[in-house]
């Protein structure tokens, strides 16, 4: 029996892998790549709904809120007025009080704009919100996220739907080191080391959506996924032993002829 | 009457609520956020909130989103 929960604002999590619902062919794979990866948090984007062809299927018909903490998140947002916007929409929805704060920098890198990320940050906690932001692998701006109230803090490996992995390991051990609030890697892990990578330096989760998404068969990649999280997390754990220079011997040469 | 719906022009009946204009588009009231004229509607106001001509109403629900898609650049990383 799995103990290893996570918690962020009183909420408990049974999975250390979260992930995004875009990018898939169709509704069918969106919910069997869930499925597989036994990632109990999806992040979702707010969008116009379409008027004109009514028959289009709902998202929502297929992951069940009641099974899944929904996140909704504020893709696509590059002022701070917008992300706040697409929050409140989000909220008013009705599905959580919870949002995935993007305020993106920059159309090429999709950078989070961290000044801006900070201010949204402040209004949307004031409203009551749980935000959890999108940042840079920033310690700086991390701790910051976290003074002014966000319960967990989401750094990039690397830039969204890169697939670089962990382009900064020692920024991340820095954060991982001095934030006393739960660290959810997200975006750029490429496969399922790198998730591995992530949660051996000791993240507490990390949410990824283009690395299964994109793969060629997203079904075994989310579950690629969910081994490479589990097993770095146990690394983590477990404790790994000190690298050396040279070989320390693991079998005694004692009663050798 | 006439009404500015998710950005494209939409005739309405005099005295429709925002929650008949809902009903009509056979839109589920459960996973939808509505804002008009730039102000987030409480889902309780509804079937009060009678349409005025020219409102701008923005109806909004949930879609499959990680992060939206960076600009593809040079893929010099082929074969990594």
């Amino acid at each position: 029996m799995n103990t290893d929960r996570l918690t962020i604002a009183g909420r408990e999590f049974r999975s250390r892998l979260w992930v995004g619902t875009g990018k898939y062919k169709d509704f069918v794979e969106t919910q069997k790549a869930i499925e597989m990866s036994g990632a109990d948090v999806v992040t979702v984007a707010v969008r116009r709904v379409n008027i004109t062809d009514r028959h289009s299927e709902n998202l929502l018909d297929y992951i069940d809120p009641k099974k899944y903490t929904i996140l909704p998140n504020t893709a696509g947002c590059y002022t701070v007025e917008d992300a706040v916007r697409y929050a409140r929409l989000a909220r008013a929805a009705g599905i959580s009080d919870l949002v995935k704060l993007e305020v993106i920098g920059d159309e090429k890198t999709l950078f989070p704009d961290t000044a801006g990320l900070l201010e949204a940050a402040k209004i949307l906690i004031k409203e009551g919100f749980i935000v959890l932001p999108y940042t840079n692998d920033d310690p700086i701006v991390a701790q910051k996220l976290v003074d002014i109230g966000c319960p967990a803090v989401m750094p990039l490996a690397a830039p969204i739907g890169s697939g670089l992995g962990i382009r900064n390991p020692y920024n991340l051990k820095i954060i991982l080191e001095n934030i006393k609030v739960p660290v959810i890697v997200d975006a750029g892990v490429g496969t399922a080391s790198d998730a591995a990578l992530a949660m051996e330096l000791g993240a507490d989760a990390v949410l990824m959506n283009t690395a299964i998404a994109g793969a060629q068969d997203p079904i075994m990649m989310a579950e690629a996924m969910k081994y490479g999280i589990e097993a770095g997390r146990l690394a983590y754990r477990a404790g790994r032993i000190p690298r050396k220079l040279y070989a320390t011997a693991s079998t005694t040469i004692e009663g050798m002829l | 009457m006439n009404i500015q719906l998710n950005g494209e022009p939409h005739e309405v009946e005099e005295e429709t609520s925002v929650g008949g204009l809902l009903q009509k588009l056979d839109i589920r009231l459960d996973q939808v956020a509505v804002e008009i004229n730039l102000e987030i509607m409480d889902k309780r106001d509804f079937e009060t909130r009678i349409l005025k001509d020219h409102d701008r109403v923005e109806v909004m629900s949930f879609i499959g989103g990680g992060s939206i898609d960076p600009v593809p650049l040079i893929n010099v990383w082929a074969g990594l």
